[in-house]
């Protein structure tokens, strides 16, 4: 591999990432907006960490269709924890805690994926199937998610070139984590079912960058139909990420584009040292076929400790292991992330696979700080005969889960010796990740038995095509040629208000001033704290058509939209007849004259300010500047 | 039907595969007017359109390809799937107590179904080791495949068979015996095997499952150990149904075998006991008697297995406005005995009657439940009843109508005498008919009710 050390975040470049190899896709889950769940008719949408009653399940290994066991499931089987589901009687029915067989698809959030589908330029499946994709960490109780696949091979615009779409599915949403502590997990069922889809891209992003640009650019196309949730936890990412010689490795639920590039950069360089380290393990002769470990109890010869964690383990009945490491000295310092190290693999798998979730659950003898005094370690070196050049490691916890632990350091350090192992990582606040789960495969798929293959006729898809929205792109582009400011462009093309702001400007309405009404104005009156949420097309069309049928000046659109939401009346505020004007003129004339100002130059500037305040919306500002000679620049 | 190399496929489905060439399990390149797909191609139910073709893609995700569209297959490769529980042997150990697990069917341990897209059972000791290792943590288990059927096709037969392969493992010496079946008609076997074997000295253990073993989720594991434990430990030497007391995973309920009834069409926890609380709770660690009036369980080998049935027997499930063309159908046909299940205390209508009347005359046996479920046939309240009872109508008590249904083929089988009939329905054997229902033995809380939510609140369902 190239010699290469990775520089701090800011500082790394594109050839950087080329030199590495990076390579990046993403799996994006997008809730859809429907009234009711994908499989059952509770609600979609409906929030709450109120719950009435509580369903205790455990979760065990099937066989895939092709007979054959996922290693993600035995994985999850070996954790053996209990599920607890909270469940909120108006969110939640029998079938979502897979006490009834499931209901047909919903309708809506089928039109929805297959829209969505078509905008992807996908082609669309003819005949659906239902799959079980098995889920063993209990975030559905069923332990599989119901989803099938409804449109294949798209690709979107980027940069001049295109970025592969593999596939879209329609799939249920899984439950809220509450808690994981030991052996015990938790769970909210509110969200459970509700209809989500997953947009899968090739692994055609080159830089972290890029792998934000096209997440958002994905996300404002999905936004364009108006028919999917915003908001957050509405939308999370899955970034896949490898380097050459690395391994795809999976980020599970990014819930903010603007995270990712800080994550798979840490991703990146985690896979690097990775390679490096093993490069490093071959130097010194320990390769897949040479690795030696070994552990012991040694909870009788450290009893007297005063390292605390230990101490506590020890007065609450635990037992204590020392794994040795052959070989391995000073390597569980090896960096792998940003400020983090070898030892916090190992750590992480403990905590997940051994369910030790109380931190630290590991100390090693290469530790910096105070942990095991130096003749507790003399003693165990001694005892379990290690050598200068080797790594001990120890870890406690339960006579089962401690088994568990050093097994399983002995496992992942092993795995240093042959690469990147193949995981699910979750992204962690400060732009690191840390290990969640054994990369699941093509194997954790099922037919779903419960519900027959779905026939979509070609006119279904007919249908849509012919009311499929234009691709946000193609609408910026002739935005863009109508001189519409740059900071709304991008909104307006995500817009609900997008197909009416066509039909407006057909109808003779200015582009400009139609996408400000229909962009600036409701987050202008948005921002003064008024819900905007009422404004609907409707209100809007009606507005303009007094514009279009010159009962309103332009200017009255804000004032008319700003009365609307304080009264909930929709009335036309109607220009002021040239007498009114001059009368209000002559009024604030003699007032101002009879005023002290503080800058009597600017006299004609406050004549104004105070004239319109009497004819917001009702006069044109220009003639009014004209009537009292204001001089404008 | 077409030959397994295109099994399930037909029509113009059938007819693309084979001008291409392409069998299931072939690794396949799709090119069609849409594009090409790439995958393997499957077998399809039966069940389904002809006009499609399925495949497994890369992802694992199945979908089907409109045969009409295809233009040509490339064939790559061959990927037949070898669905198959992982089987071990069952380990033996002398000091735990010997087990036998009869398969009738059921989901209890299943495996997936190409030609019907369905669940079928799969089933042997080496199998259920595999994936429900801690059966041998309790007992040495032994299994024989009686039928491979679902529940709704269990009949006088299977139920004789089922009878005397209990016996013949008593006579044997096993220390419990545990009948893996289908749940849908669990309680009809339940009952009929109270009345076939009698006096039995070891537990005699009815299971199935509510979500089938193929699911992460299912029932079946768990089921599975509380039946065995039960078998192997329990000194409950009656005929039982061992499943999921609430829908968590956390302990099973012992009903009697003549007091129980599915209740839920698929709720994990749909087996109730009616009319009375269940003999006892079983956990992964220990039964828990709820009661002490059970049999106990006894070391030697003695048991009665009488298997008479006589199946020209039926339910008539009283509605209002039925006719008597119903009963006399019955009568045309040649049954032997009626159980209607009546309304309330046990009711049928005036116009009835002269059917009533008919059946008496041709010496057919007429017994009356109640279709409430819960509660005792009383014909004496009102002048209604009194009249049926003049008419030779037999009440009951408070057997449930498919008890009372099997207990008459039972004793039908055994004599043509109506009176000796009436002797052996009317005395209890099993639990069947109890003198007393207890005050909780009728216990249907209704939700919404504060004090049943908080209770709800407080344990888990």
């Amino acid at each position: 591999m190239p010699e290469f050390t990775f520089k701090p975040f800011n500082e790394m470049t594109d050839e950087d990432y080329a030199l590495v190899g990076f390579k990046s896709g993403l799996e994006v889950h997008q809730q859809l907006f429907t009234e009711k769940k994908l499989f059952c008719r509770c609600p979609a949408g409906k929030y709450s960490t109120h719950y009435d009653a509580e369903i205790l399940r455990h979760m065990r290994p099937t066989l895939s269709e092709l007979g054959e066991y996922d290693g993600t499931a035995l994985m999850e089987f070996k954790t053996k924890k209990n599920i607890i589901y909270r469940i909120h009687r108006e969110t939640v029915c029998t079938y979502e805690m897979d006490d009834t067989p499931p209901f047909l698809i919903n309708e809506d959030a089928l039109d929805i994926a297959l829209e969505i589908g078509l905008l992807y330029g996908c082609k669309t499946v003819d005949e659906i199937h239902i799959a079980r994709k098995q889920y063993l960490d209990g975030s559905i109780p069923t332990g599989f998610q119901r989803t099938s696949i409804i449109a294949l091979d798209g690709k979107i615009p980027y940069k001049g070139r295109e970025i592969e779409i593999i596939q879209l599915s329609l799939e249920e949403d899984s439950c809220r984590e509450v808690s994981d502590y030991g052996h015990e997990r938790v769970y909210l069922t509110d969200r459970l079912g509700m209809p989500l889809i997953e947009t899968v891209t090739g692994p055609d992003m080159l830089t972290p960058n890029e792998v934000a640009d096209v997440g958002q650019i994905l996300r404002k196309l999905v936004k364009s139909t108006g028919k999917v949730r915003t908001g957050i936890g509405s939308a999370r990412q899955d970034v896949n990420v490898s380097v050459t010689g690395g391994t795809r490795i999976e980020i599970k639920g990014v819930p903010k584009i603007i995270n990712i590039p800080l994550l798979t950069y840490n991703e990146a360089m985690r896979q690097w040292n990775l390679l490096r380290l093993r490069e490093e393990l071959h130097n010194r002769g320990i390769t897949p076929d040479k690795f030696e470990a070994r552990y012991e109890d040694i909870t009788k010869l450290i009893k007297k400790t005063h390292y605390h964690p230990i101490k506590d383990a020890i007065s609450r009945g635990f037992v204590v292991k020392c794994v040795l490491l052959k070989g391995f000295r000073e390597l569980l310092n090896w960096k792998t992330q940003t400020d983090t190290y070898f030892s916090r693999e190992i750590a992480d798998r403990l905590r997940v696979i051994a369910c030790l979730t109380t931190i630290p659950n590991i100390v090693h003898s290469d530790a910096r700080g105070e942990t095991i005094s130096s003749s507790d370690w003399l003693k165990i070196k001694k005892s379990v005969n290690a050598a200068d050049d080797d790594c001990l490691v120890i870890t406690w916890g339960t006579p089962v889960d401690s088994e568990t632990a050093a097994k399983e350091i002995i496992i992942r350090a092993r795995e240093a010796t042959i690469g990147v192992p193949s995981e699910t990582r979750q992204a962690l606040r400060d732009g690191t990740n840390g290990f969640e789960r054994i990369l699941p495969g093509p194997d954790r798929m099922y037919p779903d038995t419960d519900l027959p293959p779905k026939k979509i006729p070609a006119e279904r898809i007919e249908n849509t095509r012919l009311n499929l929205a234009e691709p946000f792109w193609e609408k910026e582009n002739r935005y863009k040629n109508l001189n519409i400011p740059e900071d709304i462009i991008s909104e307006l093309s995500v817009s609900p208000f997008a197909d009416l702001f066509d039909k407006l400007i057909q109808k003779g309405i200015a582009p400009v001033p139609a996408a400000i009404a229909l962009i600036q104005y409701p987050k202008n009156l948005r921002r003064k704290g008024y819900d905007v949420s009422q404004l609907s097309g409707e209100v809007f069309v009606k507005i303009f058509e007094g514009l279009i049928g010159g009962e309103i000046l332009r200017e009255a659109v804000f004032y008319i939209l700003k009365n609307y939401l304080e009264t909930g009346n929709l009335e036309l505020i109607k220009p002021a007849c040239p007498t009114v004007i001059n009368e209000i003129i002559k009024k604030e004339t003699d007032e101002i004259g009879s005023t002290k100002l503080y800058n009597p130059k600017n006299r004609n500037i406050v004549l104004m300010n105070n004239v319109m305040t009497h004819l917001r919306g009702r006069a044109e500002g220009k003639i009014i500047a004209d009537l009292i000679g204001l001089e404008r620049n | 039907m077409e030959s397994s190399a295109f099994k399930g496929y037909r029509g113009l489905s059938l007819d693309v595969l084979k001008t291409n060439n392409a069998e299931v399990w072939s690794d396949a390149e799709i090119y069609t007017s849409k594009g090409v797909y790439k995958g393997i191609i499957l077998p399809r139910s039966e069940t389904a359109d002809p006009l499609h073709i399925v495949i497994k893609l890369r992802s694992g995700y199945n979908i089907g390809i409109a045969a009409e569209t295809i233009e040509r297959i490339g064939i790559t490769g061959h990927k037949e799937a070898n669905y198959k529980i992982p089987e071990k042997e069952f380990p033996f150990d002398p000091k735990k107590p010997n087990v036998k697990l009869l398969g009738t069917g059921g989901t209890i341990a299943s495996r997936l179904d190409y030609r019907s897209g369905a669940v079928i059972p799969a089933f042997s000791p080496g199998e259920l080791y595999g994936s429900v290792p801690e059966l041998a943590d309790i007992c040495n288990l032994e299994t024989e495949k009686l039928y491979g059927v679902f529940s709704e096709n269990m009949g006088p037969a299977e139920w004789r068979g089922t009878a005397e392969a209990i016996g013949k493992e008593i006579a044997k010496g096993t220390k419990g015996i545990v009948i893996g079946h289908g749940t849908d008609t669990m309680h009809h076997t339940a009952a009929i095997l109270s009345f076939m074997v009698q006096d039995s000295p070891i537990p005699i253990v009815m299971v199935g499952s509510q979500r089938s073993s193929d699911r992460p989720s299912s029932d079946a594991a768990l089921n599975l150990i509380h039946s065995v434990k039960t078998a192997a430990e329990s000194d409950i030497a009656e005929t039982m149904v061992c499943m999921f007391g609430p829908t968590s995973d956390e302990y099973a309920l012992l009903h009697r075998g003549t007091r129980v009834r599915k209740m839920h069409s698929s709720y994990r926890s749909t087996f109730r006991t009616i009319g009375d609380i269940p003999i006892a709770k079983a956990s992964r660690t220990e039964i828990t008697p709820l009661r002490q009036d059970y049999k106990r369980r006894r070391e030697d080998r003695n048991v009665t297995v009488n298997t008479a049935f006589e199946e020209l027997v039926s339910i008539v499930y009283y509605y209002p406005n039925m006719k008597p063309d119903i009963i006399d159908s019955l009568i045309d046909n040649g049954y032997k005995g009626i159980v209607i299940a009546g309304t309330g205390l046990g009711h049928v209508n005036k116009p009835v009657y002269p059917a009533l009347q008919r059946a008496m005359d041709k010496n057919i046996a007429v017994y009356m439940t109640v279709q409430t479920l819960w509660g005792y046939v009383q014909m004496y309240v009102y002048d209604t009843g009194r009249d049926m009872m003049e008419l030779g109508v037999i009440p009951t008590a408070n057997m449930l109508p498919e008890v009372a249904y099997v207990k008459l083929g039972w004793a039908l089988g055994q004599t043509k005498d109506l009176n000796k009939v009436k002797e052996i329905m009317l005395k209890p054997i099993a639990g069947e008919i109890t003198e007393r229902e207890p005050s909780n033995g009728y216990l249907i809380y209704q939700g919404g009710i504060p004090e049943v939510e908080e209770f709800i609140s407080r344990y888990r369902k």
